[in-house]
């Protein structure tokens, strides 16, 4: 929902052209240039501007020269006598005030019950009713008496040459917030001139997209695609390995993923500069959140690297922005910028989910702002029911096109891209199902031939569906002494089977480049359970096996059967233990197992690599699984495979079957199984959405991918601690806000030059104060408006900003923050910064607004308008003097070896 | 002496619906209630903590807060149990000890009362006597509930608890209205005898009833939290729409501010002071009744076994207080993960080469050891000076001195280095210093820092004071890393030195748990019973809110872990009954109790939830356009309940698909029975309001009574597996198994 204020200032002149679209302004600028020379030309042009609220500080200097008539200087030294030395208010005074009020005016100003600065800035925060092309907000929420009322107040337009200076100050002040943005963000962007923190992953995976190579991420491609872009534009060939944090870059040419990255990042303070403006109409709260972001450390380092946050950001804020200036369009549906702000939000969410999931909560934003938008366009009586019917439909139309059709569109694209890119096989073939892999040039499925239907007699390699990267395996080792089957140890050779994560490991070096090579370990024989004669004798006809057969595996290297039995698996104690049994294929009826096809599209026989099989044990009726844990040292860290007496069929207990020999049937070629994009589209999100799930996987990911943290000997950890890095990068979501511990991007111990992720204290503490501060002053404006309370007009007006906009942003904060609570799987600190960006939005319109009730109460004494402007540059001091601190504090990490004076500083 | 002149007359007004659903309820609840006389399911469980509480031994059970087990385990009171008998499998017959009736009465009164309780809920939202009596009978033939009722278990009791917090919330809601003079139409005052003692107090707000219902409001909200944590999302609902109904209650003009003011105060002291304060109330009676050292003690910290009879109180008894430089301590690690342990030393040292090709200091291992060990002793040793005794007077140690701990066995130094630990490469090793290897010189002094003192000069003291080690030449803290160490070690646990601490972590915490002062020479002992030790009375030390926090901290951590279960299911089974847990077969027979609902019902009930969503939709859309299909009254008592009944059945059932714990069936009945409420409320709405003529109320009328009779006939069906009284046989059973995953148990002869 948009905010909408009404605001009834007296003004001693009315002129209804005085409404303008700051929208356009900077979609248009000829447009509102223009527009001064011929101010009433017509309605479009009209809406084209509106009051800015620039305007706003331009009057900070009205009451000085009201009260005291001060020497007519020039604007520059003129507007804040009391702080003629600070830098900052000489700058805003020069670029917002200017000398421009009338003196009648100014004497009708000086009468009113508020003073005058803050009746002026009021003036243009605000509150003017807007019912040219984009303004109605304020006549909708407070009914066309009240808006024709305020319409009267309306000041009288000033000189079209003082509009002009308006405009070009407030374009000034944004291309300054912008300047002070890059200026900050690129300074020294090339230092650490090596790899730092997670750039060893993001980088790699834009070095695979570089090389084209197949991998393997949680995080949806659209990020590294564009860090890929953004390296191959800048000459970044994709031959450094990236391998850990530390390394050194040398020759390789990394400033322009930085680059890419930190040019993103840099547009983060104009992005919450503008939204925040576009919430309170009032410049010092949207100058106060552009400090607090331009002036915190944690946003600086975030966004220096080669990271996906800097990007996810960007998405989120560009999404922020643009659902914010459609609101303010939503009097004028249907019109070309309304068309352009929705279909702009629809493709930043698109590129917010196209990068981490965690684009998912500006999503909800997204859709709760417009279900509420509906729903008030729904309830406008006005029109009547067809008219509704026909308007409503247009409205749900529009929305859906743009807000999720043409997301997913693009989300698709993204994918459709992705995959044509990454056309070689490389180190992500093993999570994907061996159909995929069959797509990919380079992997041993790529072009290969195989029959079609399993008969009996064909060598086969079975493969887990949940496990995604587990082949049934076993080897000649035995289970240990006390544990599951006991009775056989000494003489038999008890086989146990495991998904085997020990191979797939050997991913890792990078000398291999092809798919790995198929253990022999893990090929299967096919029998029939009732006679061992060799099926492939080619005197016997060819028999498939059907859904419902009792078949036996035999191990091929060892002649064992696979086995089961009553005995407990050696981790999952209800299930029971599954060995290998028999000596050259001769065992017992534990070994017999019914095949089961889940899909049974083909006729009951089972095709290589499409048919979903379970295996029932036919003795103890249980299923055979694969638990998902990991065994001990004597198992080699392999799955652990049980049979699981509960038949509720999970993905862990079925199969299929991949690799297929068998001489006596006709080779298909695999081409034709190959999946289509929406299957492959399918699995790869069922893929991240298990890995991203539980504890165990993701430490292999790392693992398996060779993503380690720096330093962190992961097979230390043993079977002892799953976790994938050292337990102090870790961190629990209430540590966040209170920016408790930061996140060490390089420089463990022994280098010189040390980066740490830490949020600038004073801009933290004052986000949560603020915090909490809103929830207090917004419930005690709630019950008082629910009590009925008269307020007077002033006072109104800054509560509707209040619970509109400032409920607006702690949606967003509480969105992008409260569902990590909920997460199991590990978090970092970074995780914080989308809600930290929020937070820093509603510190901003939290205290310009209260600044000014507090000015208005106090409206009685002399100089009480100057609290406003004494508390919103003494901030903004503040928040820079901070950032300043940190400096020096920085400095000294970088000379303290031991790292004791770790707490507040980035290493710039 | 007014009564003098006009006689006492007391009127009561006897709703007979209400008695003879009661009596009823009474009848299917308690009929043949000691019935199976054995075990039955998860009264294996509950079973043991009743034992438990007659023993008066401390357990912890991180299922639930303590008062639901004290309801169990006062049917156990009153049946005179001693607490004798082996809970150890299901199906095992009771030992005549066993009180099983009355063991099993207060759930089975708790579930009889919900069939009255039922009427009045629906009769209080404002509906039809019928549609009130329906919503009852639907409850008294439910088969699950009637089920659960039956046993030791604790769903009855919560669902009981429930019901009443919502229940006497509508009272209270109801009295409030009189006020306003806008009652419903079917208004119940009058007929029942609450109402008529509502009516009586005249209902004007703050009058006694509406204190009474508002009071019983919150009580019933902390019982139901108190039987089980879930509890708490009922809880949320009521005070859900106690909030909503306080805002409009802001937003009325006609009341003066002060008057805003005390109804708001009112609600949150009923609300939320005296919920809080009456779940403190259970832990006080949970704690005061627990005073013996049971199996559970390890968990708990030193201090809180300490105040245990029995276990460590036994040990520690008349250890001094205050620990000395000479003391003979072992320390135990306030983590207590993965197990609890005691910082230990050995013999043996650590490998020069680990596996991973790293080299070690190859002096003596230090490590956590789960175990009480004579290796476990540690004599804290000043210094600048050479004896390992205690001096007289003992010359306490304060925070901020430095100390060395010498091992009690081999006479080593606890000692830290710039070598990497064996399994957290992060950290140092922590090491007992042996001095062949000249290279690494001794490092064995360390700061004493007590994280819990008052003030900076405190006394370290036994049990009490937690403390750290700070390692005085390299700022590191001796931590436990959790990690097992490899055979070598023994797999006790690893200990290092934490280089980067940030702030404070149980792992790096430590607490004295046996002390005695040094006695290594006959003429020290005999100095030792001259300055007799304080007496330490460490129980009285703690106080209940320490106890408390400790011990509700330790509930919701513990976890148990409990995988997989035959009878486990996902809460998408629940919705249309897929899924049944067998509870008790006989042992020769085929007679058995499953937990099986009635499908009809179950499956009506779904379905009307369904309706009743689409229609508040619809309505809602409506309305938005200013169209009013509902008179003002019946739309507000739609509203209403929607939000109790339909709110009940979400807040009760969509967090299990957020839960990580197993889930069973029985987990999903208090959302079931809240929309069994709905049922008639949905059926009496489209009899009112879609059915346009007198023909369509009456086919209509005559569908649901159709429906009825199914519902009563599927009952009477399932009812062998309800009492488990009638030994079927295999075809019958088989007939039965309407679903194919129903898991219906069939004897093999």
């Amino acid at each position: 929902m948009s905010f909408k204020v009404s605001f009834s200032v007296p003004r001693p002149a009315a002129t209804p052209h005085s409404r303008r679209c700051w929208e356009l302004q900077f979609l248009e600028p000829v447009f509102s240039r223009a527009r001064p020379a011929r101010p009433s030309r017509s309605v479009m042009l009209r809406a084209t501007s509106r009051l800015p609220a620039a305007r706003a500080a331009t009057t900070l200097s009205a009451q000085p020269r009201g009260r005291r008539p001060a020497p007519r200087r020039r604007r520059k030294e003129l507007h804040f006598p009391g702080h003629p030395e600070l830098p900052l208010g000489d700058f805003l005074a020069g670029r917002l005030a200017r000398p421009r009020v009338p003196a009648g005016r100014r004497a009708i100003l000086r009468r009113g019950r508020m003073p005058p600065a803050v009746g002026r800035g009021l003036a243009g925060s605000e509150l003017r009713p807007r019912r040219g092309r984009c303004g109605s907000q304020a006549a909708r929420a407070v009914g066309p008496d009240v808006a024709a009322e305020a319409t009267a107040r309306s000041p009288k337009r000033p000189a079209p040459g003082s509009r002009r200076f308006e405009a070009a100050g407030r374009w000034a002040l944004l291309a300054l917030v912008t300047l002070m943005s890059f200026a900050t963000r690129f300074h020294r962007l090339d230092e650490p001139p090596h790899v730092c923190w997670d750039e060893t992953h993001f980088g790699k995976m834009g070095s695979y997209y570089i090389n084209r190579t197949f991998f393997f991420d949680v995080h949806p491609p659209l990020g590294k695609m564009l860090i890929g872009l953004a390296g191959y534009l800048s000459g970044y060939d994709g031959t450094f390995l990236f391998q850990k944090p530390g390394d050194k870059y040398e020759h390789h040419s990394y400033m322009g993923m930085r680059g890419f990255c930190a040019f993103l990042g840099s547009l983060l303070v104009p992005f919450a500069y503008l939204t925040v403006l576009e919430l309170s109409q009032s410049l010092p709260a949207a100058l106060l959140t552009a400090a607090l972001l331009t002036f915190d450390t944690g946003c600086l380092t975030l966004s220096q690297y080669i990271l996906l946050d800097p990007i996810l950001m960007f998405f989120i804020m560009a999404a922020m922005l643009s659902m914010v200036k459609y609101n303010s369009c939503a009097n004028r549906p249907f019109s070309a910028p309304w068309w352009f702000w929705l279909s702009l939000t629809g493709i930043n969410l698109a590129g917010a989910l196209g990068v981490k999931f965690v684009g998912l909560f500006i999503i909800l934003q997204v859709g709760w702002n417009t279900l509420s938008d509906l729903w008030h366009l729904f309830g406008d009586c006005s029109l009547s029911m067809v008219r509704t019917q026909v308007t409503m439909g247009k409205h749900l139309t529009a929305r859906i096109l743009c807000l999720i059709v043409l997301p997913m569109a693009l989300y698709t694209a993204t994918y459709a891209i992705h995959f044509m890119v990454l056309s070689k096989s490389g180190p992500g073939d093993g999570f994907f199902s061996s159909a995929f892999q069959a797509r990919l040039s380079g992997n041993n499925l790529h072009n290969a031939s195989i029959p079609e239907y399993l008969a009996y007699g064909s060598v086969i390699t079975v493969r887990n569906l949940r496990m995604a990267i587990g082949y049934l395996h076993s080897h000649r080792d035995l289970y240990p002494e006390g544990i599951g089957a006991r009775q056989q140890q000494v003489s038999e050779s008890s086989v146990h089977l495991c998904g085997s994560r020990a191979k797939l490991s050997a991913v890792t070096e990078p000398a291999v480049t092809t798919y790995l090579h198929k253990d022999y370990n893990n090929l299967w024989i096919i029998k029939k359970h009732s006679t061992n004669s060799d099926p492939l004798d080619p005197s016997l006809p060819v028999e498939f096996v059907r859904h419902g057969d009792i078949i036996r595996l035999e191990h091929k290297e060892t002649s064992r059967n696979l086995h089961s039995h009553y005995h407990e698996a050696p981790l999952t104690r209800k299930h029971y233990q599954v060995t290998g049994y028999g000596i050259n294929g001769t065992g017992d009826s534990n070994d017999f197992w019914r095949i089961e096809v889940v899909n049974r599209k083909f006729e009951n026989r089972i095709k290589v690599l499409r048919s979903q099989i379970r295996l029932i044990h036919l003795a103890t009726g249980c299923v055979l699984g694969s638990s998902g844990k990991i065994l001990p040292k004597w198992g080699w860290e392999q799955f652990e495979v049980t049979c699981s007496p509960y038949l509720k069929g999970t993905l862990n207990s079925i199969w299929n079957v991949e690799d297929h020999i068998n001489p006596k049937l006709p080779n298909i070629s695999l081409d034709v199984l190959q999946p289509s994009f929406p299957e492959i589209l399918l699995e790869s999100h069922m893929l991240m959405i298990w890995v991203l799930w539980p504890l165990p996987i993701w430490w292999l990911l790392y693992e398996l991918l060779g993503l380690h943290k720096c330093g962190s000997q992961i097979s230390n950890y043993g079977n002892s601690g799953l976790k994938p890095k050292d337990n102090e990068f870790t961190s629990k979501p209430w540590h966040w806000p209170i920016n408790y511990q930061g996140l060490h991007f390089s420089g463990i111990s022994d280098m010189d030059f040390r980066v740490y992720l830490l949020g600038n204290p004073v801009v933290w503490w004052l986000n949560l104060l603020s915090i909490g501060l809103y929830l207090l002053s917004g419930s005690i404006v709630a019950v008082a408006v629910q009590r009925g309370a008269r307020l007077p007009a002033e006072v109104e007006g800054l509560s509707w900003v209040l619970l509109r906009g400032g409920g607006q942003l702690l949606f967003g904060w509480m969105l992008h923050y409260f569902p990590f609570f909920l997460m199991g799987r590990i978090l970092y600190f970074h995780h914080y910064f989308p809600a930290m960006l929020f937070s820093s939005m509603l510190t901003g319109i939290l205290w310009d607004t209260l600044l000014r009730l507090c000015a208005w109460s106090l409206a009685c004494f002399p100089l009480a308008g100057g609290i406003h402007a004494v508390g919103i540059l003494s901030l903004l001091l503040g928040i820079a003097y901070s950032r300043v601190l940190g400096r020096e504090a920085s400095a000294q990490v970088n000379l303290d070896p031991l790292g004791e004076g770790l707490d507040s500083a980035q290493g710039v | 002496m007014g009564f003098l002149q006009r006689p006492v007359v007391v009127t009561a007004d006897i709703n007979l619906n209400v008695v003879a659903l009661t009596a009823v309820g009474l009848l299917s609840r308690l009929w043949q209630l000691a019935y199976p006389r054995a075990v039955v399911f998860d009264e294996v469980y509950y079973g043991q903590y009743i034992s438990f509480y007659m023993k008066r031994i401390f357990f912890l059970d991180s299922s639930g807060p303590p008062f639901g087990h004290m309801l169990l385990a006062l049917g156990g009171y009153i049946g005179g149990f001693d607490g004798n008998f082996l809970w150890n499998r299901i199906g095992a017959e009771y030992s005549s000890n066993v009180p099983v009736w009355c063991l099993r009465l207060l759930p089975a009164l708790a579930g009889a009362l919900s069939v009255p309780m039922a009427y009045q809920i629906v009769w209080e939202l404002g509906f039809s006597p019928c549609a009130a009596m329906g919503a009852a009978l639907l409850v008294l033939i439910e088969n699950a509930l009637v089920t659960q009722s039956r046993l030791m278990l604790l769903e009855s009791v919560l669902i009981f608890f429930d019901l009443l917090a919502v229940l006497s919330y509508l009272k209270f809601f109801n009295s409030q209205k009189h006020r306003y003079g806008r009652r419903g139409v079917s208004s119940p005052a009058g007929n029942s005898l609450s109402s008529q003692l509502t009516a009586l107090l005249c209902p004007r707000p703050f009058s006694l009833s509406w204190w009474f219902w508002l009071t019983l409001t919150g009580m019933a909200c902390s019982c139901a939290v108190g039987v089980k944590y879930v509890g708490v999302f009922t809880y949320l609902l009521v005070l859900g729409v106690a909030a909503v109904h306080a805002w409009h209650l802001i937003g009325d003009q006609t009341l003066s501010n002060v008057c805003v003011l005390c109804h708001l105060l009112a609600r949150a002291v009923a609300l939320l002071v005296i919920p809080a304060a009456t779940y403190l109330l259970f832990f006080y009676v949970h704690l005061a009744l627990l005073c013996r050292s049971g199996p559970h003690d390890q968990i708990m910290s030193s201090a809180f076994q300490a105040s245990l009879e029995g276990g460590l109180a036994r040990i520690t008894q008349g250890q001094p207080l205050e620990v000395a430089y000479g003391s003979q301590v072992t320390l135990k690690n306030a983590f207590g993960k993965p197990v609890p342990c005691w910082l230990h030393s050995h013999q043996s040292t650590y490998p020069v080469i680990y596996e991973s090709g790293r080299g070690s200091s190859h002096q003596q291992q230090v490590t956590c050891y789960p175990f009480k060990d004579v290796n476990n002793w540690w004599i804290i040793k000043d210094p600048r000076r050479h004896q390992l005794v205690v001096n007289n007077p003992p010359r306490p140690v304060r925070h901020g001195d430095i100390v060395q701990l010498v091992h009690g066995m081999t006479t080593r130094f606890l000692n830290t280095h710039d070598v990497a630990a064996p399994l957290s490469p992060h950290s140092q090793e922590v090491s007992c210093y042996v001095d062949y290897n000249i290279s690494m010189p001794a490092q064995n002094l360390w700061r004493l820092d007590i994280v819990n003192r008052e003030s900076d000069a405190e006394v370290w003291k036994t049990i009490l004071s937690e403390v750290r080690f700070v390692h005085v030449n390299t700022s590191a803290i001796l931590k436990l890393s959790g990690a097992h160490l490899p055979d070598w070690g023994f797999r006790q646990l690893e200990v290092v030195g934490e280089k980067l601490s940030r702030g404070y972590h149980e792992s790096t915490v430590w607490n004295v748990e046996e002390h005695r002062y040094g006695k290594s020479q006959e003429q020290k002992e005999r100095e030792l019973e001259l300055h007799s030790p304080t007496e330490s009375d460490i129980s009285r030390n703690l106080s209940f809110m320490a106890r408390f926090s400790e011990l509700q901290w330790r509930m919701l951590t513990v976890r148990s872990d409990d995988s997989e279960h035959k009878y486990s299911s996902t809460p998408l089974d629940w919705v249309m009954l897929d899924t049944n847990i067998a509870y008790w077969l006989h042992p020769r027979t085929s007679a058995q109790i499953h937990l099986l609902g009635n499908i009809v019902i179950w499956a009506s009930a779904s379905l009307a939830t369904m309706v009743y969503a689409l229609l508040f939709l619809w309505y809602l859309l409506r309305r938005r356009r200013k169209v009013y299909d509902l008179p003002e009254d019946s739309w507000l008592r739609w509203v209403l309940a929607g939000a109790l009944c339909a709110g009940g059945w979400a807040v009760n059932y969509l967090p299990f698909f957020l839960m990580e714990k197993t889930l069973f069936l029985y987990h999903y009945l208090p959302a079931l029975t809240f929309q069994i409420l709905l049922l008639p409320v949905v059926f009496e709405h489209i009899s009112n309001h879609l059915c346009r003529s007198q023909l369509q109320r009456s086919l209509f009328g005559a569908l649901v009574v159709a429906w009825f009779a199914s519902a009563c006939h599927v009952s009477n069906t399932l009812r062998p597996l309800t009492y488990g009284d009638r030994s079927l046989s295999p075809s019958e059973l088989k007939a039965l198994r309407w679903k194919d995953s129903w898991d219906i148990l069939i004897r093999k002869y």
